[in-house]
């Protein structure tokens, strides 16, 4: 019930990957036999990704995972446009990766403009048309949200980053796999997406780049990925990503239709917890993500009362942070710190079963009576009540 | 990350509710950091603690240290309970997470400041 956090690689992602460390273990700059089997094999797994997400094979950049494919994106972007502006626009609710890469080139001279969401965790399209000035030279807005699941409006801004020739990057890491992504259809001119959130390997991810967008060179070294970001790649890793990414949007939508049925099931059973909230929006979400504040309780106490039980979830609370403050998300659409802390995520993914959702509201309602009778907080709001 | 103790009284806790009448409440904390500690205690003529309750709202080390606190000071005079020290309270735990380190301290906190609050309600009370 956390597979926003990482999923399991399937059995026949690994199958795929295996000979790729043994047998065809060459590096695909080798002239020789095992380098060109390498090679075919890499440029095959690029075809792969390039037809799921209809572009060009060589609009398909393979890195480390999400984390820097949005640092990429957004600092190549930054300094290979810096004579042109030093402007950026992104989300309050967007992934680290970005919010702190951004944060991180505010201390090299860029502003960013971080525009804010509704309550529902919705960015609008008008709040960044609004915030574009003549020095702006790129917009990341996130595809879906990590936390919440809410749908960003990314296609609608793409139109508005084109109308001032602006490049648009989505940090989609959440949404591949879960939704379908089509980046002519979107609009953006970079994607980021990650293997090991639709059951491929940790480690590796991808970037798309439209062909014409200017992006300096993140990793400097040898001519690999086109001389853009050096290092021998990860091929057995790219092999699983390209399997699993091609397995993901395989009946993408009955798959996503019955794990949406799933989770509704949990929004309901679980808001009909009194003092529940469901945080983001209703309907337009991820078809896995399912988002509740328990009021008078703590997410991490939550988090491990349901581990005891065998359940995995996760928490936007202090407590699971190592600060102070209860997730920049949940900040942003406005929830008070005290609901906030009690937050808790659960994440579906293809293998969710019946009985798993049905285990969870069974087990939950238990857990929070007995976090409740331990809490001042409900103690103090039942007398207040009287 | 935590101690089979720590999660022992955080699954189990001891001496959770409240007392009606309490000689003594105290609470510390607050909703905003996400730890809220509130400890009751019963204390007889002669100064000692004969019953202790704590409600906690937090994370799975407030709520140990709040158990492990009740379970130290139940029984000591309160010259003894005011010696209790958070350090004291994460050893019991064998240790705390160095973040959940505050917890212990906030534990320290509502035992003193239960102790404080009986003291205000009885002044003629000697330490």
């Amino acid at each position: 019930m956390d597979n926003a956090a990482t999923t399991a690689v399937s059995p026949a992602v690994l199958e795929k990957m295996l000979p790729y460390f043994t047998e065809c273990y060459g590096n695909a700059s080798s002239i020789h036999g095992t380098g060109r089997d390498a090679r075919r094999a890499l440029e095959e797994s690029r075809r792969k990704v390039a037809g799921v997400l209809n572009c060009k094979p060589q609009e398909i950049y393979f890195t480390s995972g999400g984390t820097e494919s949005d640092n990429w994106a957004i600092k190549g972007t930054a300094f290979a446009n810096r004579k042109k502006g030093n402007h950026i626009i992104t989300s309050a609710i967007e992934h680290h990766a970005v919010l702190h890469t951004c944060q991180w080139l505010e201390k090299q001279g860029f502003t960013v403009t971080y525009v804010p969401v509704d309550e529902y965790g919705q960015v609008n399209p008008q709040d960044v048309k609004a915030a574009i000035t003549d020095q702006t030279i790129l917009i990341s807005i996130m595809a879906a949200n990590n936390e919440i699941g809410t749908l960003q409006p990314i296609r609608e801004i793409a139109r508005i980053a084109h109308a001032h020739k602006i490049p648009f990057h989505t940090d989609a890491v959440q949404a591949i796999g879960a939704i379908p992504v089509d980046v002519q259809e979107i609009g953006c001119d970079m994607l980021s997406l990650s293997a090991h959130k639709f059951h491929g390997p940790k480690g590796v991810g991808a970037l798309y780049i439209r062909q014409g967008t200017r992006v300096d060179t993140f990793m400097h070294g040898g001519a690999q990925e086109r001389g853009k970001r050096a290092t021998t790649e990860n091929l057995a890793g790219i092999v699983g990503l390209a399997e699993a990414l091609t397995l993901a949007v395989d009946h993408l939508e009955e798959k996503s239709a019955r794990i949406a049925a799933l989770r509704d099931q949990l929004i309901d059973g679980l808001t009909a917890i009194p003092h529940v909230r469901l945080n983001g929006h209703r309907t337009n979400r991820l078809p896995n993500n399912c988002n509740v504040s328990i009021r008078f309780v703590e997410g991490e106490a939550l988090l491990l009362r349901l581990d005891l039980a065998g359940i995995a979830a996760s928490s936007g609370s202090a407590c699971t942070s190592g600060s102070l403050d209860p997730s920049h998300v949940l900040l942003a659409i406005g929830l008070p710190h005290e609901i906030a802390h009690g937050s808790l995520r659960f994440s579906l993914s293809d293998n969710t079963t019946q009985e798993e959702v049905d285990y969870v509201l069974k087990t939950l309602p238990d857990i929070v009576t007995t976090l409740r009778s331990m809490s001042p907080l409900y103690t103090d709001f039942l007398e207040a009540q009287k | 990350m935590y101690s089979d103790k720590v999660l022992d009284h955080f699954s189990n806790p001891r001496n959770v509710g409240e007392i009606e009448n309490a000689d003594g409440v105290g609470t510390v904390g607050n909703a905003k950091c996400g730890d809220i500690m509130r400890m009751y205690l019963k204390v007889d003529d002669n100064g000692v603690i004969t019953d202790v309750k704590f409600k906690t709202f937090g994370c799975g080390a407030a709520i140990a240290t709040s158990s492990m606190a009740t379970e130290m000071v139940k029984g000591k005079t309160l010259k003894e309970a005011l010696t209790l020290t958070n350090a004291a309270v994460a050893e019991a735990l064998d240790g705390l997470p160095p973040v959940k380190m505050h917890c212990s301290l906030l534990a320290e906190e509502a035992v003193k400041a239960a102790v404080e609050d009986y003291m205000k309600k009885h002044p003629e009370a000697v330490i």
